[in-house]
């Protein structure tokens, strides 16, 4: 979405959102620790972090497609997280998802057509000629031929599978989608074709997105805003352009430093990021990335950095980042 | 196979590697020719179904039926100056120089380690596999491999079992198992596909190390060019079942010879490119279709129905690997113009 379209008013609010589950042997694991951000309408924000980092989980959670443990999730006007589940349907059709792995998320046995029915059929769609058109019309939408609703999964590459995928989000109009690693599992060759159809529905539609991803460079060029998690964690969030051209946490700095450059001649020196993400079951005391970043003090250890504004909605959470910025 | 040139390692020359059933034959490679000089690096790059596996099992000489060596060569040159025909080897050759002369690392290390055994014990198995030592000795050079791959607190993760470690972690354990006889050539098929790019990032600078320490040659499978520029000195770049484009690492990226290879690299979001100044996306390059089934490849080129520089002599014959300039070679009939 462009920077200069008006549109500011929040589609959704996260404020406080926590996920804990109850891991093997009763031990609590922290997926997502007081996660907040926004979402305008119209616009797509980037969720970022590596594997672990709770990206899956707060998306779900959002969509109550797994409870929340704490938090609110404000959708229109309404706290989605105090919904009664018979209210939460209604709600339901305006939220939708498009998953990872377009392998396993669609049903071997069912043909494209019925896939995108039973979509159809969850809010209500009426059946008979009506339904046939509009299945053709999504599959058209998404760069489909209608007579592709007769075949089944199997008979798709992966590319055609993540827009039957897409597909099926759209047939019921929703007006916010959570696209979790929507192309993480197809070739490099067929991820750009997804990528600008997903870019060419959202102009079209005027959908709103919460695009997750662990590729920082996809995402910096389809998000109008980012948010990095660590461990459950914000650590840095803001309009894309800021938190790229300018990166403020340890964290971002060091993710932003090691994607691969297709550039032989720019190799990296040294690897920007050290060891592992820790165990979300017992997440470091104070700042959760002080065992891996390389500014870290014994203050960090501490207390759990607030998340501070830095003005142009662009927020970081690292009790140094003023010393850093001035340093550098 | 005289003819293996003193500082190449592996030469891979006209290798055909097919699935045949009644029904249909895969020529799942199908022409395949490339040379690994010694300590050096070659990508082997395309994308899911080029080949790049079946390419790397049949230098292994870990095909399975129906998938067999229809002809071709693969030279291998031991630490002992010695060559062997790897495409004519029998299960006894390969028992010898497998794991001594020749390791392999995948892209999931859970399905290459016991489950039931520490990685200490994997470790000091494989030493005592090919060396003369005792257990004592044998875990010893496990622990100093366990440091060699950089293992946090090595001492104490000998005795941990591959479920007890990260994935990066496994990923150095088989590293470690793969150089604990110290190789003249490591086999690397996706390595660092199942990782996060921060992991990846510390693989790679890993292998680079360790390939200067140790001299061995890598042959490097990856579908990434970002990770191909990190880590190559040759790059091979497959598209269904054959070669297309052969080149340098520099000169690859700095000028491609090949669509394909053009198309690959412009597929990759870019932001300085594919931003305007007002912050508005441009539609990203993406390459039409999809990769065709081997079984049913055109009767030319086998990119044409996806090329943006096709003409209708690209539909008739197929393009030969022909000189492309100094050092490379390209699989296009249009290549001088592209
Ligand atoms: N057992 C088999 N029977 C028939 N065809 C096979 C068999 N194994 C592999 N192939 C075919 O051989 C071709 C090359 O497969 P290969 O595994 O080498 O691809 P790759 O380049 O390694 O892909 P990826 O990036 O997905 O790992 C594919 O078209 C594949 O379907
Ligand atoms: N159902 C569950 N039970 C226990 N732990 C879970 C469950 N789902 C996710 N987790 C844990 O929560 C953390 C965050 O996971 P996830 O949201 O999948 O991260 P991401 O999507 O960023 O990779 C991980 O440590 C994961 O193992
Ligand atoms: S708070 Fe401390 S440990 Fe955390 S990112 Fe900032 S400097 Fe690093
Ligand atoms: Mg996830
Ligand atoms: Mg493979």
């Amino acid at each position: 979405m462009s920077a200069t379209m008006e549109t500011t008013t929040p589609l959704l609010t996260v404020d406080g959102l926590v996920k804990r589950f109850t891991g093997r042997g009763g031990k609590t694991v922290h997926a997502v620790e007081d996660v907040s951000f926004t979402i305008k309408r119209g616009t797509t924000v980037g969720l970022v972090g590596e594997s672990g980092s709770g990206k899956t989980t707060a998306g779900r959670t959002l969509l109550r497609l797994i409870e929340p443990t704490g938090g609110k999730a404000v959708f229109d006007g309404t706290d989605i997280f105090a919904l009664s589940d018979k209210d939460m349907r209604a709600f339901r059709q305006r939220m939708q998802i498009i998953f990872q792995d377009p392998f396993s998320s669609l049903n071997p046995r069912m043909r494209v057509e019925a896939i995108i029915g039973e979509a159809l059929d969850a809010c209500g769609y009426p059946k008979g000629q009506q339904r046939k058109d509009r299945v053709a019309e999504l599959l058209t939408l998404v760069g489909l031929q209608p007579e592709h609703g007769r075949r089944f999964p199997h008979e798709f590459s992966g590319g055609q599978r993540q827009r039957i995928g897409i597909a099926r989000a759209l047939a019921v109009e929703p007006e916010f989608v959570v696209a979790d690693e929507p192309v993480s599992a197809l070739d490099v060759s067929v991820q750009a074709q997804v990528l600008n159809l997903l870019s060419d529905l959202q102009k079209r539609l005027g959908l709103t997105l919460l695009f997750i991803a662990h590729d920082l460079s996809v995402v910096e060029y389809l998000c109008d805003e980012v948010v990095v998690m660590y461990l459950g964690r914000v650590m840095e969030r803001g309009p894309s352009r800021l938190v790229y051209a300018a990166p403020r946490h340890p964290y971002t700095k060091a993710l932003l430093a090691t994607a691969p450059i297709p550039d032989p001649t720019r190799r990296r020196e040294h690897v920007p990021l050290k060891g592992d993400i820790p165990s979300p079951i017992n997440p470091p005391s104070g700042c959760v990335f002080r065992t891996r970043c390389p500014h870290a003090i014994d203050a960090c250890a501490q207390t759990i950095p607030p998340v501070e504004d830095l003005g142009g909605d662009h927020h970081v959470a690292c009790i140094r980042h003023l010393e850093l910025a001035q340093a550098s | 196979m005289t003819d293996l040139a003193p500082d190449t390692i592996l030469s891979v020359r006209d290798l055909r590697t097919w699935f045949k059933t009644k029904r249909v034959t895969a020529k799942a490679v199908d022409g395949v020719t490339f040379d690994l000089k010694r300590g050096q690096t070659l990508a082997v790059v395309g994308e899911s179904g080029s080949g790049k596996s079946v390419t790397s099992l049949s230098i292994m000489g870990l095909l399975a039926r129906p998938g067999a060596i229809e002809s071709g060569e693969a030279l291998f040159r031991d630490s002992k100056g010695a060559a062997h025909d790897l495409a004519r080897m029998g299960p006894r050759g390969f028992r010898k120089l497998r794991g001594k002369e020749i390791a392999m690392i995948f892209q999931e290390p859970m399905t290459s380690l016991n489950p039931l055994y520490t990685v200490g014990d994997q470790i000091g198995e494989m030493i005592a596999l090919h060396n003369d030592v005792s257990r004592d000795e044998a875990r010893k050079s496990a622990l100093d491999m366990l440091r060699h791959v950089e293992i946090p607190d090595a001492a104490n993760r000998l005795d941990d079992y591959p479920h007890q470690m990260s994935g990066g972690m496994r990923q150095r354990v088989m590293i470690a198992m793969a150089l604990s006889c110290n190789p003249s050539l490591l086999i690397a098929d996706e390595p660092t596909t199942a990782l996060d790019v921060t992991i990846q990032a510390q693989i790679l600078d890993l292998l680079r190390r360790l390939q200067e320490q140790f001299g061995m040659s890598i042959l490097f499978i990856t579908h990434n060019l970002g990770v191909v520029a990190e880590i190559a000195h040759e790059v091979v770049v497959m598209y269904a079942g054959r070669v297309v484009e052969h080149a340098p690492v520099v000169p690859l990226f700095a000028k491609q010879k090949h669509p394909y290879t053009e198309g690959l690299l412009a597929c990759t979001p870019n932001a300085e490119r594919d931003l305007d100044p007002a912050g508005e996306r441009k539609a990203l390059y993406s390459i039409p279709g999809t990769v065709p089934p081997i079984t049913n490849l055109p009767p030319g080129c086998a990119f044409e129905p996806r090329c943006r520089y096709s003409i209708s002599a690209c539909t008739k014959v197929p393009p030969q690997l022909e000189p492309a300039g100094p050092e490379r070679l390209s699989r296009c009939l249009r290549s001088a113009e592209i």
